[in-house]
């Protein structure tokens, strides 16, 4: 799969909560507003999975979200990469013995970038972005 | 084509995921034309059941899941939880404590109202008022980050105390924020309150009568907007609160009278900051010397708390309003019981009345307007003998069926 050039230089974001705290809502938020301005790099949060490059998911699935986050996956175009946000999306975190999860992100959709941190700084989401670029210049690049 | 039952009114769903809303809820909007004819909504999306398993955690455990509750008013849950259990312990909280817990909760008031203004913009299509807002909260946050060691979750509030003192050379990053957002109030009052979009998108749009706001048991700024005059901090003051001037911030106060619409709710949350401000400087300037913590040594409080039993509920006021925890504790290691009401719990039904007859543009700053905290709700769930279950629309109508029968026979 070949990356044209205009990927290279946006990155474009859908952001999915699937039964997060709102903790890593806000710095999701916090991270694209002035103080970091992603956006010259042409980082920019979409409202639609189907305009996204990278989705953003935070939390630990839920039983509700699980069926709504496979079908969100579903929508969204090739190539595509995943970031999981926060400790419970990747371990369950504080909420690890709920009866009410449908485990780690990772157990229900590819997950490429795993950003730990409950909730991981602004700085370290951007720095998840970059890592989430390298990795589609990886694909771009041949390989898989 | 003039077969009746193609006519209004027609179903709009929104949610549980879409780009307007920043949390999953499901709503099911009946619309005739442009308005807005009935409205319901589904919470519950994001269920955790973290009552379930604070009930197999110790309290000192269970303070960090409730920071968890909510990523944007942590401290207002630890805080209740905190102070049921002190209350069912009988451990007494320093003064110290008490006015740390207090500067922390309106920092933490500071920086939620201050997130929703920028939101309350973003809906109104004013991106470029939302980066200044979430520009100038940063500095909010690098103190909380200073005080506390984190900027979300703080982590601060321990059963018995606060797990850090602020110490003097602290006292001067307070100080140089508090005047910094005293000075900015006023740009934001003008920002928000002068400008005539913002006037006209929110003026007598998605009202709330004062009688509906009693009714339906609203708490916080939504109902301090709509002329209900309740705020915890003034009438069952807690933490520090009862040595110091709180006075419920009414929008009649800044405008002369109260319509209980978005612009009112806009007007009470940029006032609190402000009122904030003042409390954490009164706070500064009174706050006594001595321990920050009733028991530094966390397994002798583990121990304390595994001897008591009683049940005792904590209130807060937290940004959105009253926060509730309820605690039984029958001398074991985990709590018995425990129940959480969040402030949003209180205020997600006035959704009903406000949104009935808007138009439908006007639904994400209806929405937004109370300030929904959507996974401080969500716990719906029944535990019996160990096991538990969410009920679901099925299970509900089996037990209503159930109960006919058990009254007929």
């Amino acid at each position: 799969m070949k990356l044209n050039a205009s990927f290279n230089r946006s990155l474009w974001v859908y952001h999915f909560n699937s039964g997060s705290c709102n903790g890593c809502e806000i710095e999701i938020v916090a991270a694209i507003t002035p103080r970091y301005d992603p956006e010259r790099f042409g980082i920019k949060l979409v409202g639609s999975p189907r305009h996204a490059d990278v989705m953003l998911v935070t939390g630990p699935v839920v039983h509700k979200m699980k069926d709504r986050l496979l079908r969100v996956y579903a929508q969204m175009a090739d190539p595509k990469l995943v970031m999981c946000i926060g400790t419970c999306g990747i371990s369950g975190g504080v909420f690890y013995d709920s009866y009410n999860l449908e485990g780690p992100v990772d157990e229900v959709i590819p997950v490429d970038v795993y950003i730990p941190g409950c909730p991981p700084r602004p700085e370290a989401i951007i720095h998840g972005v970059v890592k989430a670029l390298q990795k589609l210049e990886r694909i771009q690049g041949g390989e898989q | 084509m003039s077969d009746e039952s193609k006519k209004a009114p027609y179903i709009v769903p929104i949610g549980p995921n879409h780009p307007a809303l920043k949390e999953p809820v499901m709503f099911t909007f009946e619309m005739e034309g442009e308005m807005v004819r009935d409205v319901d909504f589904a919470p519950g999306q994001t269920h955790r059941g973290i009552e379930w398993m604070g009930m197999r955690r110790n309290p000192v455990q269970i303070v960090h899941l409730t920071d968890r509750i909510c990523g944007i008013c942590g401290v207002s849950h630890t805080l209740a939880f905190a102070r049921a259990v002190e209350q069912v312990t009988g451990i007494e909280v320093p003064e110290r404590a008490d006015y740390i817990r207090a500067i922390i909760a309106e920092f933490e008031r500071i920086q939620s109202h201050l997130l929703w203004a920028g939101v309350a913009a973003h809906e109104l299509g004013f991106d470029s008022l939302l980066h200044l807002t979430w520009r100038v909260r940063e500095q909010s946050m690098d103190v909380i980050e200073n005080l506390t060691g984190n900027r979300v979750n703080y982590g601060i509030v321990q059963v018995g105390g606060v797990r850090r003192d602020i110490v003097p050379e602290q006292h001067r990053i307070i100080e140089e924020c508090l005047s910094t957002y005293e000075g900015l109030l006023g740009k934001l009052l003008n920002l928000f309150l002068d400008d005539k979009t913002i006037t006209m998108r929110c003026r007598d749009c998605g009202v709330l009568s004062r009688k509906e706001a009693l009714d339906l048991c609203t708490v916080g700024p939504t109902a301090r907007a709509s002329g209900v005059n309740v705020d915890l901090r003034q009438d069952y003051p807690y933490a520090a609160y009862g040595d110091l001037e709180v006075k419920a911030i009414l929008p009649d106060q800044h405008l002369g009278e109260t319509h209980g619409d978005v612009y009112d709710r806009i007007v009470v949350r940029l006032l609190e900051v402000g009122q904030s401000c003042q409390i954490i400087r009164q706070c500064l300037s009174e706050m006594p010397a001595g321990p920050f913590t009733a028991e530094e040594k966390l397994a002798k409080l583990l121990a304390i708390c595994k001897k008591a039993t009683g049940e005792a509920i904590g209130r807060v006021e937290a940004p959105r309003g009253e926060c509730f925890h309820y605690v039984r504790m029958d001398g074991k290691e985990a709590p018995s019981t425990w129940k959480v009401k969040a402030s949003s719990y209180s205020n997600l039904m006035s959704w009903i009345p406000m949104l009935r007859g808007e138009q439908i543009a006007d639904i994400p700053i209806i929405v937004a307007s109370i300030d929904p905290c959507l996974s401080c709700t969500d716990r719906v769930a029944v535990v019996r003998d160990g096991s538990s279950r969410i009920l679901t629309k099925e299970n509900l109508h089996r037990l209503s069926v159930e109960k006919t029968r058990r009254l007929q026979s």
